[in-house]
């Protein structure tokens, strides 16, 4: 326990104003410190669109996600009746009317580059249905059933031990978006290279052929027209992180 | 003479200062975010009667497109708003000073004392104490929501890592909208705590700051003159 409060004094009122003034300015250095504080914070050079301390602080917050994280951790799934069409929202990359990627490219350190049709790549293996909701990075969320294998089962199919890599970046054929997940990320049961959505197959403006769905990241990780896969030792580019928003953004 | 007698311990008065801007800073970064996606209003039978937010009110404060500025600030005062809360109740605690804070059996009939004194409908005066019940509740309602605050912050920043958490709030979207609901609830709190402080005068703000209030002199004639009271 701390002591008690000291007594009541008798001062002059001289003494009283003195010790008020000496409080205000010391509280008015404090306000003008943080004041001071808030400016420098502001005026940052920017580190991918946002001034570097945050950065540094979406980083440090991405540790602590990553304790945190654990393959066994489930988003809820919920009764395919529940399930809506979600809004279209993501266009980046979106090809040509009608015209998905013919080919999906797999990139490995140490190994020669493999194509796939986006059929053939999930072809035999164990097809996985999950209705689950997803979330919109603006904070919007839609209950949807997703149809296809799990992004694990692929990466296995390979059969090179491509998880050994610490990331994995998927773009779209034209390379214009591209998504960075941390490989423990693109590994958790409830991420998938997804060909139905809604017991039919994946429509075209919601990333047919194939796109990938994912419960441990916000929807702009989830990208669609998947056209690239990396799997590699050095943190991907990512479209919107290079946008001001936070790389890892997991939920 | 004046008598000065300590009010406010410093560390209190620390955690109040430092929570000021802070909190100011969630508030704004968190309208930058929900601007993004802002679906909640106050309807009576169908009617609109509030829209969170009209147009004006972005416009005014400059809270458009600004999404991923937004979460950039929150989840980084989040951790300076959290650790203050945490240290602000752990002084509390052990300290004893919540005892001053937190309402008692009594504090009910009390607050309504209060209601009705400010009101100016009742004249007697209020029972003595540091905080009236009134207070109390209040300082120990604001003290919760800020609690709150970071248990619905977790429950939409980690709905798979912490989906119990989040599906015990009512899932992803509830948790939000309760999340957004306390940040209304700071609005009105500051709005009345303000008001108030400004009728209670500078001796009490001044206690805020300096940490003492100056408390009128003890009643010389009547004590020193008569025999010491029997014990």
């Amino acid at each position: 326990m701390p002591p008690d409060p000291p007594p009541p004094v008798d001062v002059t009122p001289a003494d009283a104003r003195r010790r008020s003034r000496r409080a205000f300015a010391v509280w008015a250095a404090a306000g003008l410190a943080g004041l001071g504080g808030w400016k420098w914070l502001r005026s940052r050079d920017a580190d991918d669109d946002i001034p570097w301390p945050l950065r540094q602080v979406h980083r440090f917050n991405e540790r602590v996600g990553r304790t945190l994280f654990s393959p066994t951790h489930l988003a809820p799934e919920f009764p395919p009746a529940d399930a809506r069409e979600p809004k279209v929202n993501g266009r980046h990359g979106r090809p040509a009317e009608g015209a998905g990627p013919a080919a999906v490219r797999v990139d490995q350190p140490g190994h020669a580059a493999r194509t796939f049709a986006p059929a053939d790549m999930i072809a035999g293996l164990p097809r996985v249905e999950m209705t689950t909701e997803l979330k919109r990075i603006e904070g919007w969320s839609q209950v949807v059933t997703w149809g296809g294998v799990r992004f694990a089962d692929f990466a296995a199919s390979l059969g090179t031990d491509a998880a050994r890599h610490p990331f994995v970046g998927l773009g779209t054929a034209d390379g214009v978006y591209d998504v960075g997940l941390d490989t423990p990320s693109a590994m958790h049961p409830q991420t998938l290279l997804c060909d139905r959505m809604n017991g039919e197959s994946l429509p075209e403006p919601h990333g047919g052929p194939l796109r990938l769905v994912t419960a441990v990241k916000y929807g702009i990780k989830n990208i669609k027209w998947v056209g690239r896969i990396s799997f590699r030792d050095d943190r991907p580019e990512d479209y919107w992180a290079s946008r001001g928003y936070d790389w890892y953004a997991g939920l | 003479m004046p008598r000065l007698a300590a009010k406010h311990p410093l560390p209190i008065r620390i955690s109040h200062w430092l929570n000021v801007p802070v909190t100011a800073v969630m508030a704004w970064s968190g309208l930058l975010i929900y601007w993004a996606y802002d679906p909640y209003t106050i309807q009576v039978f169908g009617v609109v009667l509030v829209k969170f937010f009209p147009d004006w009110f972005y416009r005014a404060l400059d809270l458009e497109s600004g999404l991923a500025t937004g979460m950039a600030y929150h989840f980084a005062f989040a951790w300076v708003f959290a650790v203050n809360g945490l240290f602000y109740a752990g002084y509390l605690v052990w300290s004893g000073e919540w005892r001053a804070l937190v309402p008692t059996r009594r504090s009910f009939r009390e607050a309504w004392h209060v209601v009705l004194h400010d009101l100016k409908l009742r004249k007697d005066p209020l029972p003595p104490g540091k905080f009236n019940a009134a207070q109390r509740f209040a300082y120990t309602g604001v003290v919760l929501m800020g609690a709150g605050a970071v248990v619905t912050g977790l429950a939409i920043l980690k709905p798979t890592q912490l989906a119990w958490l989040t599906t015990m709030l009512g899932g992803y979207q509830f948790a939000r909208l309760l999340h957004f609901a306390l940040l209304i609830g700071f609005g009105l709190f500051v709005a009345v705590h303000l008001a108030q402080v400004a009728k209670a005068g500078w001796n009490n703000f001044r206690a805020m700051v300096a940490g003492f209030e100056v408390v009128p002199p003890p009643k010389e004639t009547a004590d020193a003159a008569g025999p010491a009271a029997p014990r």
